[in-house]
């Protein structure tokens, strides 16, 4: 076994030595020097279950609501209690609420009741529902035993739904539609970047000139007022893929920028040029030769675009152009924290926010780490 | 340099150009125009309409004809008689509604600029100095939270802690009685008494990039040979940096304004309807969701206008500091 690592290692070592690790090993290798960009990678992983598996994590439905917590506190969660004998545990309990009529404001307000303890169960049992739309299942993550029992963890909005059940569901569109934007942006910026900067001449210049013109206008007049042109009747599905498309108007030009640079560098490096002599098909060269070697570069750019996408779905969703309220997202969810006096009487709902730039952070940190490491040849 | 002026404006009225087509396509894009939305809401509180006089609205307006003759209508006015159109929902001319709106955009702007400016160069040029200090790690941190931080979060955050603490409500440009006053002393402090916190959200992004950029810059600078033939004739430190180097990085600082502009009058289009101030976002906002086209179209132009001519006054500001931009090149 001890001997087996030791020719693994020395193998390796050679490897790096003679130069034969694998590009995608050597950028890999590179990548985790970059201490925030790896921790990034996790945060960033993490979201993304969050987003897949969002149904079993929240506790509730998002749309489920109870009126009779409206705006109700964050009650967090106290994770060891004693038992009736008073030995110390891990027994997870939110404490109840008492209302209290607030005067001045003349509204309730709810305290937390230490003298009232609501277990906290793990894998509890619910009404039936579809894992990502498709696997049946009947359990959730964790939730109150007692089906009366309140549970908000991160507190409650104006109709008494739980935020945070409403944040991870918000997870899953917000992180999807920033995928689904970079995917349809990557399609576009790869073909017009391509073809521009492969075969260059007229087209190449018309494209450069509009993508000048597109990044020289601010952009949320041009999105809202794409935006604005969207149905008003049209359905969740619609809305959704309609702001991709809005938000891809202006996201292909970055990617077609980078893939138009990589191909003007690339088109005069002696093994494309010997490729083409050996009478290889355009198709052939760019597929086979080129864009393997500038596929890092890509993924980069991709990496560094989301965040901007998810910021640009938040935008137009709190300014009420982007989704529409039945449609959960992190721009929805702050929509609702528009007005400063909701806000002093409920400032989790701010939360969502909170969220966004821990995810923009991480997303950007990873994408500059996969910047850096895109190159492993260099310095 | 008279040439490079000349090929400038060309290319820029032909940029403006296109930004009036765009805009133009844009507030045709909704289904239905202005008319539409006015029955419906009309008819969603109850009241009738006779359809003789939307016909006759719609024949005065222009509204059933193709779009290239709709476009030419408009545009022709604007060129010809600085006419922008009509805005449907005000009942008044789009020139008068407009100019006192995207005044204040264009103050709030150029004092996000200033204020930029003057806080991200000095902190770009102690970070580069003194790299990897404490103070430029914090200036790295406080670099990637003006980037995380969308600025209308920022902005309400700002709200929020001004109420919550002081019980204050910011927003608006002016307290009511400055409302509608002419330029005055006391106008101008009270502006800045409610400005402060758009232009700190709006700077904020600005200010981030800004820094980073003008380290960066700065350390390129700092490796070169010159620098050590300063230091080694013997000039204080201060002179050795602030002769030479900052001066040489500051030229593509210049250059940013190009897509920093741009960002700005975004981030300020949405700091405005965040924190309710009488500038051309809530405008614009408010005029696409009723589809008053002309007064959208008219704020879509003019706003890409401002962004355009910005970043000519920068191109120009850089060509002339900077020959090699002017001469070298194509």
């Amino acid at each position: 076994m001890a001997t087996d690592t030791m020719i693994l290692k020395e193998t390796q070592r050679k490897d790096r030595a003679t130069g034969r690790e694998s590009q995608w090993k050597m950028i890999w290798r590179r990548f985790r020097q970059h201490r925030l960009a790896l921790v990034s990678l996790w945060i960033v992983i993490g979201f993304y279950l969050i987003a897949i598996f969002a149904e079993f994590l929240a506790p509730y439905a998002p749309s489920h609501y109870n009126s009779r917590y409206t705006y109700a506190a964050p009650q967090g969660i106290h994770l060891f209690d004693t038992d009736e004998q008073g030995n110390w545990g891990f027994r997870p309990f939110v404490y109840g609420y008492t209302t209290e009529i607030d005067q001045a404001a003349m509204r309730r307000t709810f305290v937390l009741d230490p003298d009232v303890k609501h277990r906290v169960q793990f894998f509890i049992e619910t009404e039936p529902y579809r894992l990502a739309g498709f696997i049946p299942m009947q359990h959730r993550l964790f939730g109150v035993a007692e089906p009366r029992a309140p549970f908000y963890v991160l507190g409650a909005d104006r109709l008494g739904r739980d935020l945070l059940s409403r944040l991870i569901h918000g997870t899953r569109i917000s992180l999807s539609i920033g995928l689904v934007g970079v995917v349809l942006s990557l399609f576009f910026g790869v073909l017009i970047g391509g073809f521009s900067g492969f075969y260059g001449g007229w087209f190449d210049s018309i494209v450069q000139r509009t993508i000048e013109f597109i990044r020289s206008l601010p952009t949320i007049p041009l999105w809202l007022g794409l935006a604005a042109a969207m149905p008003r009747d049209w359905g969740a599905l619609q809305t959704y893929f309609a702001i991709t498309i809005i938000l891809s108007v202006v996201g292909w030009t970055e990617l077609a920028r980078v893939v138009r640079g990589r191909f003007l560098a690339l088109r005069t490096e002696d093994f494309v040029v010997a490729a083409q002599l050996d009478g290889a098909s355009d198709y052939r060269v760019i597929m086979r030769h080129m864009v393997p070697s500038f596929m890092s570069h890509i993924i980069a750019a991709a990496t560094l675009a989301i965040p901007g996408m998810i910021l640009a779905e938040t935008a137009l969703s709190f300014l009420g152009l982007g989704l529409q309220a039945p449609i959960v997202s992190w721009g929805t969810l702050l929509q609702e924290a528009q007005n400063i006096r909701t806000l002093a009487s409920a400032p989790w709902l701010l939360l969502p926010g909170v969220v966004v730039v821990i995810v923009i952070l991480a997303m950007n940190f990873l994408g500059d780490g996969l910047r850096d490491a895109a190159d492993p040849y260099g310095r | 340099m008279l040439g490079f002026i000349i090929s400038r404006l060309i290319s820029m009225v032909l940029t403006i150009w296109a930004i009036s087509l765009v805009a133009f396509a844009i507030i045709q894009l909704p289904p239905g125009d202005y008319l539409t939305t006015y029955v419906a809401t009309l008819s969603a509180s109850g009241d009738r309409v006779d359809p003789r006089v939307i016909e006759a609205l719609r024949e005065q307006y222009g509204l059933g004809q193709p779009f290239i003759v709709q476009y030419w209508k408009w545009v022709s006015g604007i060129v010809t008689a600085g006419d922008f159109g009509q805005s449907f929902e005000w009942g008044r001319p789009v020139t008068e509604l407009i100019w006192g709106r995207l005044g204040n955009s264009i103050l709030l702007e150029g004092l996000a600029v200033i204020v930029m400016w003057f806080v991200a160069l000095p902190i770009g040029v102690y970070a580069a100095v003194n790299k990897y200090s404490l103070g430029d790690y914090l200036a790295t941190i406080f670099g990637f939270l003006g980037l995380a931080i969308p600025n209308f979060l920022f902005a309400l955050v700002l709200m929020y802690l001004g109420y919550a603490w002081f019980g204050v409500v910011m927003g608006g440009l002016f307290s009511p009685q400055f409302e509608g006053a002419h330029w005055s002393f006391a106008r101008v402090l009270d502006f800045l008494s409610n400005a402060w916190a758009p232009v700190l959200v709006l700077a904020t992004a600005g200010t981030a990039q800004l820094i980073r950029v003008m380290r960066a810059n700065l350390l390129d600078e700092l490796r070169k040979p010159y620098v050590t033939t300063a230091r080694a004739k013997g000039l204080p430190e201060w002179r050795v940096i602030l002769k030479y180097p900052v001066r040489v990085a500051l030229n593509p600082l210049v250059s940013t304004i190009g897509w920093l502009l741009p960002t700005l009058v975004s981030s300020s289009v949405i700091v405005s309807v965040v924190m309710n101030l009488p500038t051309a976002g809530p405008m614009l906002l408010r005029s696409l969701t009723t589809q008053d086209m002309y007064l959208a179209g008219t704020l879509i132009l003019l706003l890409g206008v401002l962004t355009v001519i910005g970043t000519l006054i920068s191109d120009l500001i850089l060509a002339w500091i900077d020959p090699r931009i002017r001469y070298g090149g194509e």
